[in-house]
Formats: C-alpha cells, structure tokens, sequence
C-alpha cells in the first residue's frame, strides 16, 4: 500500500508541468507529481548518451487496462492513453564500434561499413515516406484508445529501430560486429577518432536534450527564475557567438558594439549603416507603421541594408523568413536586442548540464515546500463526479485510488477527448555528436547559436545550436550539435542533406569540416500546435502541451502561468523563495546548530577565481 | 493558509542583523585597538600580522594597518632566511588578491601590492600580469590597476609589441576605453621609430613622435572602425586627433623687428618664453649690447613677444646702417637684420604659410594620406550629418589641407555644429575666429601688405597677435570682440585701428603702441574714463571716434577726455 493514496490531494500533476507544479507547492498547495518514466521532464529531459540510447530502445507503449471496479457511486471513467509525440527515429553511426584498429586493416573494413550503411538508409527513406500515412493513422487508433492493441507507435518505429539496432548493440561484447572505422583518417592521420566505445565509456559525460532551445536573457523562463529564487538551483553558461550559414561557409554574425567594431567582414560603411539601424529600430517610429503587413525583408532593402546586412539582420538577429511581416519581424529584432548585454555579448544563455536541469529545478523548488515525487508511477485514469463534472480521483498504474482536487496533465494523454481534431504538427530533430567545432578555434570554451536561411526553395529554416564541453554537456573532444525545425518531411529527410553539407559524414565528400561520430533523427510533436482547450474534460482537469519549436521558453512559461491563474486565481505565480535561514520552523525558532560558531572577520566574498563565464542569476 | 512556509518577518530580519552587525562592530574595535597597542611597544610579531591581516581583509582601506604590517615585514625581512621571505611575501600578496575583491579601488591594497611586489626576492611578474588582466577584465576603466600594469610591465620588460597586442585586445572587447587608446599612443612611438628609418636629424630630435606610414595606415582603419561603429564615442575620435597631429613646433626666434625712431628691438619667439637676463643676446654692429628684455605687457611673464630700449641715440642717426643679431643661447636660435640707411625700421620674419603654421595641429608627411582621410570622414558625415565629432574632425582635415580653398565649406560646417552641440556654441564660435584670422593672416602675407582685415565675420575672440607684430592698419569692425585682450600690445607698428561695431568695453591691449595714431571704436560698450585710460600710454595718438559709446552720455566727457587724452586733437563724440 501506497503512503500517499489515504490522503487527499489538492493537485496531482502528472508528467512534466513543473513549473506549475512548483508554482503551486510554493503557495501551500499539497502536490503528487506522478510520472510513468524514470526520468523528470518528459521531453523536456536530457540523457546521458546510454541513457539516451535506452530511451531510443522505450519508445514504445504501454498497455491500458479496465478500471472499472474501482469505480464508486455516481462516478464515470476517463481512460488516458500514453501515446508517445515521438515519430521516425532515426540513429546512425559513423565511428567505429571498439578504439581505433590498426591502419592496416582500414581498407578491407571500409567496405563492410558501406553495405552495411546501404540497407539502413534504404529502410529509412521508407520510414518517412510514412509521415502523412501515421498522421491519418494517428487519429484512427486515438478514436479507438480503448483497444491500443498495436499502438502505432510501434508500428512506425520498430521497424526502423530494429534496422539500427545492429549499431547501438554493437557495442555489447556478444554481438558480433566486424570492427569498422566509419572513415578511415586519411586527411588527419595523427588525431585519433573518438569510438563509439569512447563515447559509451563517457556516455556519463552527455547530458543530451531532446528539446533545442536557448534562454533568452531577458524572457519569461530567466525573469521567472529569479524571481522564484529557483535560479539557485542551477548555473548558466552565455552563448558566446552568434554564426550563420551562408554561401556554403558559416560565418560570425556581428550583433554587439564590439563585434561590430571588430567584423572583418563588414565595411566602415556597412558598419555605420548597421549600428545605425539597431540603434533605430529600438524605438517604435512612425515609418515603420507604414509596412506593417509587408515583408520584413521588404523593410530592410529600402532601409538600404546591403545584402550582408539583410542575411545577418533577417535571420541571425530577427531569425524570421523572407516573408514575414515587418511588425514581427521587427519586434523579434527588439527581443533580441533587449536581451543583449545582460549577461553577456550574445542574448542566450544555456544552463550547464544541460536544458533537462531547468524542469528539475522547478521540481526541487516543489519538493521544498513539500510536493511529492513518484517516478515510474503512471496514471490509468479519471475518476468524474457524474453531477458535478469534476474529477474526484484518479487511478494510478498500480490500481490505487487517489483523490484530488485538481488534474494537470499533457495533451497527449487526452488526446482523444478533443472536441475538434486538428491534425498535430511536428518537429524535426537531429542530435549529433561531432569532433570539432564548425568555426574557428576548438577552445572548448564556445557556445554558438547558428541560424540557417532554408538552403533549397521550401526547405525549412534551422535552428542549430553547438554547445562545448564546457557546457557539461557532451564529452571533452566532441560537440554536442542540436538541428531543430518545423517538419516538412521526415527529420531525416528536412535536416540530413544541410548535415552533409555542413559537416562530414560517409555521404558528404569534404573533410574539412566536422566529423560526426554519431547522429539521432526524430520528429516530435510541435507543443505550439497542440490545443490545450476544446477538450470534453471536466473543469478541473487542466492540459498543457508539450515542447515547441520556438528557440526561447515563452509558450511554456506563459502557458503554465496561465494554467496556475486558473487553478489558484487570487495567487501570487511563484513569489520569491526565502532564504533557508530566514524560514521558521515549528515552535517558532531556527534549529539549534549547535555551539555557536565563533564569528569571523571575514566578510563574503565572490570568489574572483571561480570560472567567469558562468554565469549565476542571482540578482 | 494551510501549509504554509512560515517565514522571518522584515522587523525580525532587521534585527538579527543588527545584532550580527553590533558583534562585528565589537570584534573589530577590539582587533584594531590591539594593533594600536601593539604597534606602539614596537611589538612586530605574527599575530600581529594576523590582526592587521583581519582588519584589513573586512577594511582594506585602513592606510596605518598597512604601514603598521610593512614595518613587520621589513623587520620579519631581517631576520629570517630569503627562502621563508620569499613564502611570507607570498603569502602577502594572496591576501592582497582577497582584500583586491573587497574593494578592486583601494588606494592601501593597491599600493601595498606594488611595495611587496618590489621587495619579492623572486618576483613572478607573469602571474602579476594575468592578475592585472583579469582585473581589467572586470573593470577595463580601473586606474590603480592600469598604475600597477605600468610598474609590472616595467619591470617585467614587456616587448612593446606584445603590449600593443594587449591593447587591441582590450580595444576589441570595448573601444570606449581612454586608457587603451592613451597606451597605444605611448606604444607607438616606440615600436615603430627605429632611428635608422629616419634620416639622422629627425632620429635626433626628441618631439619627433611619429609613426611610421604602415602603421599609421592601420592605425587609421582601426580607430575608423571605432568611429563609424560608434560616431558618438569621444574616446577614438581622441585617439584620432592624435594621429593626425604633428610634432611639437621647434623653439626658435620667427621674427626681429627694429625701430630707428623708437630705438626699439621687439623679438618673437615661436611659443610664450620667460625671457631670464642672460638668455637673450643682442649684438649690434658686432657688439654685445646689454639690455634690459620687457614683454609687451605687464600681465604677462611668459610672452611671444619681447622689446628692449636701446640707449638713446645708438641707431638714430638715419645716414647710419646697423646690423642687428639677437642669439638666444639656450636653443641655439638667432636672428639676423640690418637697418639700412634712411629706412626708419627693419624686420626679419619667418613667413607662417612656409612653416605651415595654421594647418591646425594636424600634419601628415603625405597630402594623399590626409585626402582619403578626409573622403572617409564625409563618408561618414554623409551618413551621420548631425555628428558633432565627425563634423570637427572634418574641418581640422580641411584645414590641415588647404585652409583657404575649404573656407566655405568650414564656415557651413560650423554653422551646423552651433546648432547640433548649442551648449558649445560659444567654443565653436571662438574657434572659428581663430580659423579666420589664420586665414587673413594667409591671404595678408599672399598678398605682402602690412594691411589686416577681418571685418564682419563674427570674431568673437582674437588670437594669433604674435603674428600681427608688423601690421600698421588692422580693420576689425562689424564682428563680436568684446575686449583688446593685453595680447594687443604685441602689434607693435600699429597706426590705425578700426574696431568700430563690437562690443568691445576695455582696451587693455592699447599699452604703449609707440605708433599708434588713430582709434576708431565707434559703436561699442566703452562706458566710462576708465576704460580709456590705457590710450594714455600711447604717445602718438591723434585721432579718437567714441561715438555711439555710452562713454558719450557723461557729463562733461569733452573736457575730461582732453584732460585725460591731451594729444588727442580729433574726437568724435
């Protein structure tokens, strides 16, 4: 028997809503976060590179059963399914399975590698030819929750995964895998190639996110984090440089003052023309008005921006499409340059360790101020007061009975109870471990945000981002490279032919540019897409969606926010946690901490040696 | 509300600290009382040095603790091995870096760094330099670290190459950086001068600070770069200045002029000197003359301009020549002039347009240079054509070019840089006169008359008078002078003076001008006797127009100008 079932809960939040969750903990609400992985966060999570490769292996579904004993008086059942918002998965890999073998026996190996690429690929381009054929397929099954017999998820992914498998169980010792060097390093003969084995030996080193996403210095998720005090929990890195995409090379976009005055690429008078321009734009003027409705890209020709100055402008700074309007265009351009200079010369932040620790963040703040935590604990199904249209109770994955006073749960588990269907959009992922960095110097030390134009007509624009070793997030000697866009086609199919050419693989020619040791496709439902209203749920149910594709935190802050007012209307959306020392415990007075300590003249102090590109939100 | 955090309310908070800091305030008192009584029974201990090290630490910038701890040191210096000084000082400058986080600004910390860095029996400078980086990596502005760099680049004997490095780094993360600038200007010189470039004479002189044209040229891109970045940053347009500007102008004697009548020698310098007894040589007719040196005015104990009386009757005589030389021992300069027989004066003077006197402080060995460095300013002003720096910076490139072809284009840009920076509007204005009258002082000597005029043209100052020491006739009317500053008295050949339509109120320059024959201040603010009395000390004065000055409006004015004024015989009131 459960410790937690006796009681009664005012909010059971179920999976990754932990803003919300801590939101509430922190006003005195009593809150069970339950959620069916092993993990936090749900696809807000980040791995390690074993970890990952397990959650490649789970992504399956679970079986529903009925319920309907435990059912009371006057209550009706809400079945929820547990479908999973991920598609086409993907995973290849370009490093030989064991440590590097001896030159000798490269050659004769190579040749293994290709045929044994060659099936794989086939089987892929399958796989997303099947995108429009799950969409349709998606709805049936949702409509028929109650047999998921054959979930269509395993219908769709098993069998590329088991086309991959051969890879990610390479590495055990039983299989037997001819050892096989991807590439053989002829242009670089002296640095040794990191193995796969390498990778799973460090595996412990990635903390791989399967959302891409940045924290921009001044948006909800950072202002949110200082004011709750949460911020405390983790630490942030700035993102060092902004680069771009274009004519086939990446360059550095110049966005401060100082890297203006320092661009090699800019002329003097390039130089004027753009200072001149951000400066300009901050302010809301009456000319701008005049084209609203009209292309941004419009806007900027007849600003007399020359051609370098439209690409950096349109998408590295505004990071729009040539055909957005000017008023979107323009306030994403005063977004960004709002968020410049807080923290350091780029407008982003990412936290070490990886985006998987913010959502952890917010679950500590709820545990503090004492939400419970079940992982690995699922939840069945509603339990609906018949007169009053609430939910009473839900039943957990263990068959208990829970009664609470509200739900929060994702879209996805409800899915078949929306009113209107409207078809989900997706979005395109790629993950790939490289060894170098794709501009300048392989300090470590730089995390860029790289901002790619569409490279053919109709060809989504990506989002890249390449995060260092110094970001906790990847072993030392490799990057971590996160691609995300708005599907078009399969993500293999919308991110592999701008991978080949950025970097190199089996397929690209050119080994100038990075290598990738290995590399994860998949397609996971755009959250901005999902409707958390029009649900036939009771009024104490609450969806939120899951991950979108935008590169900063709004949806979900605001939509959390959003999701609090309507729980707790008259509260305070996370006030400030105090500090430790000021909070009074039962009786009234601190804890006695023994003899007191001999107080000392020293004063704080920051310590002027700890790394200064970390940055803390303290303030 | 149920389940609630309970949490220290804002008066229980207060307190606590209060308390917290009242023990403090006791220990602190108690420690830095112990220092005092130790230090006078000449206790010079360890725990002394842990005491002060503890007051320090809360309060570095308590200066007698640090000299109270420099006295143990030095007598710790005395009695130990160097292997256990060289830990101690070790140690001490550890404790520095924490008191140095404190507060980055103490005068104490910072000096005592430089004091124990000095003493260290094996400095490592290396490691001052990266500390010094880090902090100017917090606070690129930070002063007393820049001071302390200086020491340790001194005695680390950085290459100026790497230290040029370092300011292009310090200039690429920011570029407002005056002390980034100012260094670079201090490096320059030293890099890229190497005396076998230049031909001997020039390696010789030591107001040569010039840069060679390689690096000069990348100089120009670099602080172009600032300035188009950011047009509004004074900190490069400084820096820009100083590229453009030339070298000192050498001290020497311009010009000699002597008077047969007066039997007067007036002398100009190139710059305002102190002329000392015994400096100044006069020789005539290859005999040392000595002579007692006055400058044109009481006011001034530096001048430009220097006169001596002759003894009576030494070059009256007109059927006599006479050859003049006046040597200024201290920098070898001389000047050499012969009064003919039957002239009543004689000059010897270096023409300004030879010396390029007037090109405004900015010259450049090449014309070609100063030409793409104007057309990228106008690119620039184009762009930015309210820009007050770019503006200025464009008239000084037009004037060290050619100041007269440019003149319209200066007067235009002025107009518009009154209007844009109005709270300067009066330093413009004076600049301007400034740029005026070196271009009649041009024109004049084009046309080699002894004529100057600059009439209507808003002058609101008057400058450049050294120049004027052989002018007869000056027209200054219809412009904005207030005064004839004492500087006036340099016109030593004056006859006629218009001034007629400024507002001028004091004539303090009219001081002894042997010359000087008629005033015209008609239209101006003269408004009482007093005004006009220096005209007394001018002996040849005949004819005076004070109309239109409210002077006029005095009872019994006639009278009393021809008791003050006797020589005066046409008065126009």
């Amino acid at each position: 028997m459960c410790f937690y079932s006796k009681r009664e809960y005012l909010i059971v939040i179920f999976d990754h809503i932990s803003v919300v969750a801590a939101a509430c903990s922190r006003v005195g609400q009593r809150v069970l976060h339950l959620d069916r992985r092993s993990y936090y966060a749900a696809n807000w999570a980040s791995f390690t590179f074993n970890g990952l490769l397990s959650w490649i292996q789970q992504q399956q579904v679970s079986e529903t059963q009925d319920w309907c004993d435990l059912l009371e008086e006057g209550e009706e059942l809400i079945q929820l399914s547990s479908q999973s918002s991920i598609r086409n998965l993907q995973v290849f890999t370009y490093t030989s399975k064991e440590d590097e073998v001896e030159e000798a026996s490269a050659d004769s190996v190579n040749t293994t590698e290709e045929e044994q690429h060659g099936p794989g690929e086939t089987r892929c381009a399958v796989g997303s030819e099947r995108l429009s054929q799950e969409v349709s397929r998606t709805h049936h099954s949702l409509q028929h929750m109650e047999i998921p017999a054959e979930g269509f998820c395993s219908l769709n992914i098993s069998p590329i995964f088991q086309s991959q498998a051969t890879i990610t169980e390479g590495a055990e010792p039983e299989a037997e895998q001819p050892q096989s060097p991807a590439i053989p390093s002829q242009s670089e003969p002296s640095r040794k190639k990191i193995s796969f084995a390498q990778l799973e030996k460090e595996g412990r080193r990635f903390n791989i996110d399967l959302v891409s996403k940045l924290m921009y210095s001044r948006g909800s998720l950072v202002e949110l984090l200082i004011k709750s005090n949460v911020s405390r929990y983790a630490e942030f890195k700035k993102v060092s440089r902004i680069l771009t995409y274009r004519n086939g090379e990446v360059e550095q976009v110049p966005c401060t003052r100082a890297d203006v005055f320092a661009s090699r690429q800019l002329s003097v008078v390039e130089k004027r023309k753009l200072m001149r321009f951000l400066t300009s734009c901050i302010e809301e003027k009456d000319d701008q008005s005049a084209y609203n409705g009209r292309p941004y890209l419009e806007f900027l020709r007849d600003q007399k921006l020359g051609e370098n100055l439209q690409h950096f402008l349109l998408y590295s700074i505004a990071m729009v499409t040539e055909d957005t309007p000017t008023e979107v265009g323009l306030a994403s351009t005063r977004n960004f340059l709002r968020c410049l200079g807080r923290y350091g010369n780029t407008p982003f932040l990412f936290p070490l360790y990886g985006l998987g620790e913010i959502p952890q963040c917010f679950c500590r703040m709820c545990a503090v101020f004492g939400g419970i935590y079940c992982l690995r604990h699922s939840l069945r199904c509603l339990l609906l007061d018949t007169a009053t249209n609430r939910c009473k109770a839900v039943i957990d994955s263990r068959g208990q009975r829970i009664s609470c006073s509200h739900v929060l749960l994702e879209e996805n588990y409800v899915h078949e109870r929306k009113n209107v269907a409207t078809p989900p959009r997706f979005l395109s992922r790629a993950v790939l471990i490289t060894d170098s960095s794709l501009h300048g110097s392989d300090s470590e030390q730089e995390v860029s945000m790289v901002t790619i134009p569409p490279i053919t007509e109709g060809a989504p624009a990506v989002k890249m981002v390449e995060l260092s070793s110094s970001t906790m997030t990847c072993m030392s000697g490799t990057y971590l490279v996160h691609l995300n866009c708005s599907s078009v086609s399969s993500a293999y199919q919308d991110l592999s032919p701008l991978i080949t050419t950025m970097f190199s693989t089996p397929e690209s020619h050119d080994q100038g540019r990075p290598s990738v040791l290995w590399c994860l496709y998949f397609n996971m439902e755009d959250g901005s897409a999902m409707e958390v209203e029009g649900h036939d749920l009771p009024s104490n149910v609450y969806v939120c969606s899951g991950p979108d594709g935008e590169l900063g935190h709004e949806h979900a802050i605001t939509q959390a926010e959003l999701i609090f007012h309507k729980i707790l209307p008259e509260e305070d959306f996370c006030p400030p946690a105090p500090n430790p020392e000021d909070i009074l415990y039962d009786g009234g007075s601190a804890p006695s901490s023994g003899p007191e300590e001999e107080p000392s003249l020293q004063l704080e102090v920051e310590g002027l040696d700890s790394d200064w590109n970390t940055v803390f939100l303290f303030f | 509300m149920h389940g609630r955090v309970k949490v220290k309310s804002t008066a229980q908070q207060e307190e606590e600290k209060r308390k917290e800091r009242e023990k403090k305030l006791k220990i602190y008192i108690a420690a830095r009382d112990g220092c005092f009584t130790k230090r006078k029974e000449g206790v010079f201990d360890d725990e002394a040095l842990q005491l002060t090290q503890q007051l320090l630490s809360s309060n570095p910038d308590f200066a007698t603790l640090w000299n109270y701890r420099r006295e143990i040191l030095m007598h710790l210096e005395t009695v130990k091995e160097v292997d256990e000084v060289q830990k101690i000082y070790e140690a001490e400058l550890l404790f520095l870096e924490s008191c140095l986080k404190v507060n980055p600004k103490s005068y104490g910390s910072w000096h005592h760094r430089s004091w124990v860095s000095a003493r260290l029996p094996r400095p490592d400078w290396a490691r001052e330099l990266s500390l010094c980086d880090r902090c100017l990596s917090l606070d690129d502005r930070n002063f007393h670290c820049w001071d302390y760099r200086r020491m340790v680049v001194k005695m680390f004997n950085v290459p100026v190459d790497q230290e040029l490095k370092f300011t292009d780094r310090l200039i690429g993360s920011n570029f407002s950086n005056y002390s980034s600038w100012h260094y670079r200007s201090t490096l320059l010189p030293l890099l890229h001068t190497t005396a076998s470039e230049l031909p001997p004479m020039q390696a010789e002189s030591p107001k040569s600070n010039r840069v060679c044209e390689e690096q000069l040229l990348k100089e120009y891109e670099l602080v172009q770069n600032a300035f188009f970045t950011d047009p509004n940053d004074q900190s490069a347009w400084f820096y820009y200045r100083w590229l453009l500007g030339r070298a000192e102008l050498e001290e020497m004697i311009s010009c000699l002029h002597v008077s047969r009548e007066e039997e007067q020698v007036a002398v100009v310098f190139s710059r305002p000197v102190n002329v000392q007894s015994g400096c100044l040589l006069l020789v005539l007719d290859g005999q040392p003359h000595a002579v007692e040196w006055k400058s044109i005015h009481p006011r001034f104990k530096h001048s430009p301009v220097w006169i001596c009386n002759l003894p009576p009757g030494t070059i009256s005589e007109i059927s006599n020549e006479h050859n003049l030389t006046v040597h200024w021992t201290e920098k070898h300069s001389r000047k050499d002039c012969t009064l003919f027989t039957g002239h009543a004066e004689s000059w010897c003077q270096d023409s300004a347009t030879d010396q390029e006197l007037f090109r405004s402080e900015l010259s450049v060995e090449k014309n070609s240079v100063l030409q793409s460095e104007l057309q990228s300013v106008q690119q620039l002003q184009e762009l930015e054509p309210l820009n007050k720096w770019c503006l200025l910076t464009l008239i000084l490139l037009m004037r060290a070019l050619d100041p007269l072809s440019y003149e319209k284009e200066m007067l235009a840009h002025f107009q518009t840089l009154k209007e844009v920076d109005s709270m300067r509007s009066a330093y413009y204005s004076d600049l301007c006169s400034k740029f005026m009258i070196e271009n009649t002082i041009l024109k004049m000597e084009y046309a080699e008359v002894r004529v100057f005029s600059v009439s209507d043209k808003n002058l609101s100052t008057l400058c450049h008078l050294d120049q004027l020491v052989l002018v007869t006739h000056i027209n200054l009317s219809c412009n904005q002078l207030l005064c004839l500053p004492p500087q006036f008295a340099m016109l030593r050949c004056l006859e006629v003076l218009e001034a007629d339509n400024n507002s001028i109120g004091n004539l303090e320059g009219l001081y002894h001008l042997p010359k000087l024959e008629a005033v015209i201040l008609k239209d101006n603010k003269i408004a009482t006797l007093a005004d006009l009395e220096p005209l007394t000390s001018c002996p040849r004065l005949k004819r005076l127009d004070l109309r239109g000055n409210p002077v006029t409006q005095l009872a019994n004015v006639e009278s009393e100008l021809a008791k003050l004024l006797p020589s005066v015989l046409d008065l126009l009131l």
